[in-house]
């Protein structure tokens, strides 16, 4: 034992390449929901019906102060006892996503508050419907200024998939796992994960951070 | 009922903000395709005035109407009730308004600012829309600027795309605030040129608040001296430049003319 075997590394490299795949699959998927779902929780609070806001508000304080962990196990446990069954993949996406949700719902508000209020009138001013107002006018100039917020998120959630294992998603921590468990050796499977999480996570931070200084923050 | 030759018709409109009294039982009226200026002190309520006429603030009291119909009220059965958002919306196509800060959208070129409006609330095709944005933006002088986005203009130029913005959803009245108040005197001249020929050259009734006290003369039938929530002096700009009736009237002038 001991060192640095290049023969193992080569061997397990395949099985953790294929967790790195489910690791990416759940980061876009679970970024995608949080990102709709986000934008529908923050025009849902916005839209002026004060029992929907207050409802939203509620989910949102709630997800936002329970571990994910506790979520993702409701999930994947609690919910078939309600005759709703999800596979790992699936619970964890919808985990994630529902999760990040709850952020994003919070970014978007800000980028929308920062919106000035003359544009609103502008838009009055030419009796522009409500949904148009939104979708032309609102949306285009909020969304661009929280893109690198949005980013942001999109990491750390990339960084917390990991945790899908505890329901069973065999992500790059579960390949590495699993590829160290059959060789009782670790040093590799670990440390390679490792690296590949900084590998892919430093150059989106950078990324991100570019994003930033462009739209002006 | 609104008579045949009244476009505005501000009937004993009262308007507050908290404790502040804005407009005291205000009463006036405009004829259509008459051109109005309002001039008063800072704070006196005239931006208020196009702010209630545009639909942007609700009156306290009274009522607005704008040609036959009411703007701040609408009748159920024989009752006449504050207004809602549809009947308000309604209303409000009559109205155009062109703000001090332009208010250009920022996300669209000068094309799209232009068209967005006639296309989704007029119901416009595309191409017509389109050939209309043009002959307005010819007509301000800024055929060239098609494709330009907003941030690439001068203020003088933002605005004159806003007035175009304005009159391509062809309103019966348009709402000048202070429209060269934040430019520079040379930009402020080209776009009170514009403005001049739009008086000139078409029917619509303009409601203008404005410190430029030559345009006022030039454009307007009537001036409408304001201060302290109400209409102190009505008359037309000869008279009121020259031979202002009220003290307060003559006060102002004076201290206009000195900054
Ligand atoms: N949204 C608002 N909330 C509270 N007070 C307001 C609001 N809008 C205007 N006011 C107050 O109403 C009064 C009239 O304001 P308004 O802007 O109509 O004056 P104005 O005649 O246009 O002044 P100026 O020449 O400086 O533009 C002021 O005392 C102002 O502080
Ligand atoms: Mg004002």
């Amino acid at each position: 034992m001991g060192g640095w075997d290049w023969g193992f590394v080569s061997q397990i490299m395949p099985t953790l390449l294929r967790g790195l795949l489910v690791t990416f699959e759940a980061t876009l998927l679970g970024s995608v929901l949080a990102f709709a779902l986000g934008l529908v929780l923050a025009l849902l609070r916005r839209a002026g019906i004060p029992v929907v806001s207050r409802l939203v508000w509620l989910f949102i304080e709630f997800v936002r102060s329970t571990p994910l962990l506790v979520q993702l196990y409701f999930l994947f446990f609690v919910l078939p006892d309600f005759g709703i069954r999800l596979s790992s993949l699936t619970a964890g996406v919808i985990g994630l996503g529902v999760h990040y949700a709850c952020y994003t719902a919070e970014v978007y508000r800000a980028g929308i508050e920062g919106v000035p209020r003359a544009q609103w009138e502008a838009a009055t001013a030419l009796s522009l419907p409500r949904h148009r107002t939104w979708t032309r006018v609102i949306l285009p100039q909020a969304v661009p200024r929280v893109l690198p917020a949005l980013g942001n998120y999109v990491i750390s959630m990339f960084k917390e998939t990991p945790l899908l294992l505890a329901i069973g998603v065999i992500d790059l921590v579960g390949a590495a796992k699993e590829a160290g468990a059959g060789a009782y050796r670790y040093v590799e499977p670990y440390t390679l994960a490792g690296l590949l999480f900084l590998l892919l996570s430093y150059p989106a931070a950078v990324l991100v951070r570019r994003l930033e200084r462009r739209v002006g923050h | 009922m609104p008579a045949d030759d009244v476009m505005i018709r501000f009937d004993k409109v009262v308007k507050r903000f908290g404790d502040n009294v804005v407009l005291r039982e205000l009463d006036f009226q405009a004829r259509p395709g008459e051109h109005v200026t309002l001039i008063g002190p800072s704070g006196s309520g005239k931006t208020t005035i196009l702010r209630l006429l545009m639909g942007l603030e609700r009156v306290n009291g009274g009522t607005i109407q704008v040609g036959d119909e009411y703007l701040s009220h609408m009748r159920r059965g024989d009752k006449l009730v504050p207004a809602d958002e549809r009947h308000l919306r309604k209303v409000r196509r009559r109205i155009g308004m062109v703000f001090q800060q332009f208010n250009l959208f920022p996300n669209m070129n000068v094309l799209r600012n232009l068209t967005e409006a006639p296309i989704s609330v007029l119901g416009q095709p595309r191409e017509q829309a389109e050939a209309r944005a043009k002959e307005l933006l010819d007509m301000v002088g800024l055929a060239e600027k098609l494709t330009a986005n907003p941030a690439e203009l001068s203020g003088g130029q933002q605005q004159r795309v806003a007035i175009a913005r304005a009159l391509a959803m062809q309103p019966d009245v348009l709402l000048l605030d202070e429209v060269t108040s934040a430019l520079d005197p040379e930009l402020a001249a080209g776009v009170l040129d514009v403005l001049r020929d739009i008086a000139r050259s078409t029917d619509v009734t303009l409601l203008c608040v404005t410190h430029a006290m030559k345009f006022a003369r030039d454009i307007s039938d009537r001036v409408l001296m304001f201060d302290g929530g109400k209409i102190i002096e009505d008359a037309p700009p000869a008279e009121i430049f020259d031979s202002p009736r009220e003290a307060r009237t003559r006060d102002f002038l004076q201290s206009v003319i000195e900054t």
